[in-house]
């Protein structure tokens, strides 16, 4: 398992790393943790020529407010978002999804801008990202600028994200009293990637009527998608009464370019998403209160 | 001299290794560190089945640090991988219907790769990462041909060798076919028949293979450290059947090693090759399979297609089993390949129960798969799965309950032989006593209870019963050689007493987990009355042990543990004649009592063991005509081989939405004869419960039949199973000593992993039951599988 020779950069700050993608293009990668890119390079699947190592650099690392809104350093490991105090009180289902990325030695390297920007199909937090309403902030040699969470995932393993550009930080609005949030997993039981995963965000008005609702499923497609069948079939809707959860998460699988593999055919993941979608939506109505 | 009180024999006494082992400090093949090493990579197919029309390797013999480039064409003089059994007619081998195709494998191919992984050139540099690069510049002129991988499409499938039976390997059958087509004639008689497969596994050891070889030039010698359970076989095969090398000149030595279940008993291409090309570049060489290697190229287990009947009176009486089996044997015939679906598989079938009549037919298949050999079990999983599921199913038709229809069939408690149908002859066995304490560990009416109120709330809850035997101690050298092994399955055991009382053990046997270090310093110490601290166990090394068979097929404790025992006897014997000299009394008054030679019944006329190891050493006052020195080896061949037996139930909750199965509780009870160490026996049994659960819910490697690819090539698709999937054991122990060898040990290796695969699977089809299901044909039982299970039973079908 002896990867192909390979130069390592360490850019201490945000121009140098700009400046190396822009000398090197594409035969370039960012190393943002390493957990996707190193193991494919150890089977050869990737053979980076450059490899340009983030974690020297500084300013991108960690969770801060900003007005109403979170933002997350794309550096940030899995661990530090599982245990941070600003995301458990304003957005917990960030770190609850980060607490079930792998194992700990993933969560201890391994980086939510890192994983955002790889879009692995069966990684957890694109889920999340769709439920919560991310914001992709990207600097490139022009500045910055915003990429909104549905514009960012674009097909397999390919995001919005130019190739001269560093995803810098993640942007999301707290979450505000009365909203409720859940993700939760079918599980792959060799790489606990998921097989489905289905994140919720619902807002209600008190009296148990839906007002708003965010759905993002994983997993199962070549791409995290938002799930607007089972938003439109819960907006408006009394949430308490029975059946209108499930009535809507029927539509779970709507817009999922499902595939099969070893893990289950399309049919069955299909049902695993109206299945999820159901048990997410439920978790995240019963936090809604 | 310290003297133990107690027995130590039986005493759960932690394993010595294990400091080592979880401080980091084993000694294994990889850090080992020679002057002038060179690293091998090997170059493979990747194609499942693939004429090859030319090989380039010019590139690679220029790429920096690299030593030597080698294919099978340079190989001259070198012959094929040995397949250590034989099944031939003209070699009086009973059953025999179809002889085994005795088919080349050639330790680097040159005219067809046979499966994914099948290796085709060594690249030797000096580091890895040169050797790495360079073999990908290695240029094979491929040209794909049809493969087939599926056990039931490969009779039919594209020729895989050049040998007239086509895809059959063999073909061959076991018990009394009129007897058993009479028994399903029986009027009145029940019967079912169903599909079971058994899927091919991956062992999976954490330590991936791996060799060292070094040629010395200025003396001839070869020494290949090697990840090997048996390091006198890999010496044996490699020295007289490949290289045709001198075996006098070569040491093989198995260090410490990571686990085996099986997949490192075998003779491998890449030792064979790095020691060769170690002869010609006169360097040492290191090879180390990557876990993707291991996947590929590491021998797999299992792989069955079955057809089984059972036939059964309404009173539940089993009447007859009809068995038809296909062995996938992978593309090329493994080591001891053609023993598993035949003698290991077949011989098991009579199970606990006195069934009416027998008859199995096997049929082995070659396929473009990596070889298929013995995999912890070992073809008794296999057949034990088969039975167990066929007495739920017989249960299921009857409408009886399962461990009532156990019950009526056990054969009664006997104590020295009861003569199977199918060719073997137990040692002793109380398979009801099993049952009956397991019943007492878990309250079965409780559970029963439990399901139906949980049914009520549309939860699925089953429980799955195995009652099991399995066949140990292996084995008789006359019956084996018989069947048709090239071995005999002896061992040997060296004891050596130093002057000061200080004893060194040589074993044959070789610890790849086992704990032999503990348990066989533990037998020699309560033997002799020393304290384990005055004994070391010495093990996998050609060099210093008189001749080993290695350790698999839970022999290790029965068969090597007897040969130590035998000299254990010859030295208290010897020291008899010392004591008595010094005591100036008969030998015959002389006894051997808690670590002290002494006059019968008197204890104060005595001489502690090491006056007498030290005069045996300084025999200045030495009895006339004994020679010196207080060293004995023995080689113990059993009578028979020793069977385990026990009875295991499993909880399982089936989750009805997405099929997931979750193993709630697990009991076990086995009976494994006497034991030397319980917590290692536990342990032993809580990982074998751990691999066949494994099988039942989640393992299982795939190969795409079109392409032939491994689609299960690493520990992100291959499940294994993890410490949060599988609850805390519940485990007990009846004990019913062999009367086959004097510790009345029979061999606790296997048993869990034998056990635990029927008992998941029972348990799932009983989950089911109240929807209909009485069976499932294949495993793995992941979730999809369940789930489809259970769609098809509420539409009915």
């Amino acid at each position: 398992m002896y990867p192909a020779s390979f130069e390592y950069h360490s850019p201490t700050t945000l121009k140098d790393a700009l400046g190396l993608m822009g000398k090197h293009g594409d035969e370039a990668k960012l190393l943002a943790g390493g957990h996707s890119l190193i193991p494919m390079m150890k089977l050869r699947l990737a053979q980076p020529k450059h490899l340009i190592d983030l974690k020297n650099v500084p300013g991108l690392k960690g969770v801060k407010e900003d007005g109403g809104n979170i933002v997350i350093g794309a550096m940030t490991t899995w661990y530090e978002l599982e245990s941070n105090p600003i995301i458990k009180s304003k957005c917990a289902v960030i770190g609850e999804t980060a607490s079930i990325v792998g194992d700990p030695a993933v969560r201890n390297l391994g980086t939510i801008g890192g994983s955002l920007a790889h879009a692995d199909p069966a990684a957890d937090m694109p889920a999340t990202a769709i439920a919560c309403g991310f914001e992709f902030v990207c600097e490139g040699p022009k500045g910055r600028r915003t990429v909104k969470v549905d514009d960012w995932f674009q097909g397999l393993m390919s995001t919005a994200v130019k190739e001269d550009e560093i995803l810098v930080e993640i942007r999301v609005p707290a979450l505000a009293r009365g909203v409720g949030a859940a993700y939760l997993k079918f599980p792959h039981p060799a790489s606990r990637f998921a097989i489905v995963g289905v994140a919720a965000v619902i807002t209600t008005d008190g009296k148990g009527t839906c007002s708003k609702a965010s759905v993002g499923v994983t997993g199962a497609g070549t791409k995290a998608v938002r799930a607007k069948g089972v938003e439109a079939g819960l907006t408006g809707k009394n949430l308490a009464g029975a059946g209108a959860i499930e009535a809507a998460a029927q539509k779970g699988a709507e817009g999922v370019d499902v595939q099969a593999d070893l893990q289950g055919s399309v049919e069955y993941k299909a049902h695993l998403c109206r299945v999820f979608a159901k048990r997410a939506v439920e978790a995240a109505v019963k936090r809604a209160g | 001299m310290a003297v133990t009180e107690d027995r130590l024999f039986g005493k759960s006494i932690k394993r010595r290794e294990d400091p080592r082992f979880i401080t980091g400090r084993g000694n294994y093949v990889d850090d080992l560190k020679l002057p002038g090493m060179t690293y091998a990579a090997f170059v493979r197919s990747p194609h499942a089945h693939a004429r090859i029309k030319g090989i380039d390797v010019s590139q690679a013999k220029a790429h920096p640090g690299v030593v030597a480039v080698f294919t099978g064409k340079d190989m001259t003089g070198v012959n094929s991988l040995p397949c250590g059994w034989d099944l031939r007619k003209e070699k009086n081998i009973p059953g025999v219907v179809q002889d085994l195709a005795m088919v080349p494998h050639m330790p680097l191919t040159s005219d067809v790769a046979r499966h994914v992984g099948d290796p085709v050139a060594v690249v030797i540099a000096d580091s890895q990462a040169a050797a790495t690069d360079a073999a990908e510049k290695v240029s094979v002129s491929w040209e794909p041909i049809p493969a087939v991988t599926a056990t039931d499409k490969a009779e039919k499938g594209p020729k895989i060798h050049d040998v007239p039976t086509g895809n059959v390997a063999f073909k061959w059958a076991l018990g009394d076919a009129a007897a058993t087509d009479a028994a399903f004639k029986t009027a009145g008689a029940v019967t079912v028949k169903k599909r079971i497969v058994n899927q091919r596994l991956v062992a999976n050891a954490m330590e991936p293979r791996a060799c060292v070889a070094r040629y010395e030039d200025a003396t001839g010698e070869l020494t290949l450290w090697v990840t090997s359970q048996n390091p006198h076989v890999h010496r044996l095969l490699m020295c007289a059947f490949v290289l045709g090398i001198p075996e006098h000149k070569v040491r093989v030595i198995a260090p410490d090693v990571g686990g085996g279940f099986g997949s490192k008993i075998f003779l491998y291409n890449e030792e064979v090759v790095c020691s060769w090309a170690s002869r010609r570049i006169k360097r040492p060489i290191r090879w180390t399979a990557s876990r993707r290697e291991a996947y590929m190229t590491d021998a797999h287990g299992r792989d069955h297609v079955t057809d089984a009947e059972l036939a059964l009176s309404k009173e539940g009486k089993i009447l007859g089993l009809r068995v038809k089996t296909t062995a996938n044997l992978g593309a090329y015939l493994s080591t001891f390949a053609p023993a598993v679906p035949t003698f290991l598989y077949g011989t098991l079938l009579n199970g606990v129960y006195a069934i009416g009549a027998i008859h199995v037919e096997v049929t082995g298949v070659f396929t473009n798969t990596t070889a298929v050999d013995a995999y912890r079990g070992a073809g008794r999983p296999e057949a034990c799965y088969v039975l167990e599921r066929m007495v739920d199913a017989g249960a299921a038709a009857l409408k009886m309950d399962p461990a009532e229809l156990r019950r009526k069939n056990f054969i009664p408690k006997f104590s020295g032989a009861f003569n199977t149908l199918v060719a073997v002859t137990y040692d002793s066995g109380d398979y009801a006593g099993a049952l009956d304490k397991l019943m007492q560990v878990f309250d079965y009416k409780k559970f029963r209870a439990e399901q139906e109120a949980a049914r009520k709330q549309g939860r699925l809850l089953g429980v799955g019963f195995s009652t099991y035997i399995e066949a140990c101690s292996i084995a008789p050298s006359k019956v084996v050689g018989a069947l048709g092994a090239g071995a005999g399955l002896y061992e040997s055991g060296t004891v050596r007493v130093h002057p000061t009382g200080m004893v060194t053990v040589y074993t044959g046997s070789h610890s790849h987990g086992q704990g032999h270090e503990t348990t066989f310093a533990q037998l020699v110490a309560d033997d002799l009355g020393i304290p384990m601290e005055q004994v070391e166990v010495i093990h996998g090394d050609t060099g210093q042990i008189a001749f080993g068979m290695g350790t698999y097929g839970s022999r290790s404790a029965s068969v090597g543990g007897t040969a130590i025992k035998m000299s254990l006897n010859k030295i208290k014997e010897k020291g008899k004649l010392i004591a008595a000299h010094l005591l100036e009394a008969s030998p015959k008054d002389i006894e051997f009592v808690k670590g002290q030679f002494q006059v019968k019944g008197v204890p104060a006329k005595s001489v502690p063991f090491g006056a007498v190891s030290l005069t045996a050493y300084v025999p200045h006052n030495y009895p006339e005509g004994l020679e010196p020195g207080l060293d004995e080896t023995s080689f113990y061949d059993p009578s028979n081989f020793c069977f385990p037996f026990g009875a295991h139930a499993c909880v399982v909750e089936v989750e009805p939405e997405t099929g997931k199965v979750t193993v709630v509780r697990y009991v076990a009870v086995d009976d494994v004869g006497n034991v030397i160490n319980p917590m290692i026996v536990d342990g032993m049994v809580h990982g074998g419960i751990a691999q066949g659960v494994g099988q039942a819910l989640w393992e299982g490697a795939v190969y795409d039949n079109d392409s032939g690819q491994l689609m299960t090539g690493s520990m992100m698709d291959y499940a294994m199973p993890k410490a949060d999937m599988l609850p805390t054991y519940v485990t007990d122990r009846t004990v019913t000593p062999t009367p086959v060898n004097p510790l009345g040990v029979k061999g606790a290796g296997e048993t869990g992993t034998i056990a635990s695969t029927p008992a998941v699977v029972n348990a799932v089809v009983d989950a089911l039951s109240g929807l209909g299901v009485d069976h499932i044909d294949a495993m793995p039982l992941t979730a999809e599988r369940v789930w489809k299970t259970i769609q098809a039973a509420k539409a009915g079908k």
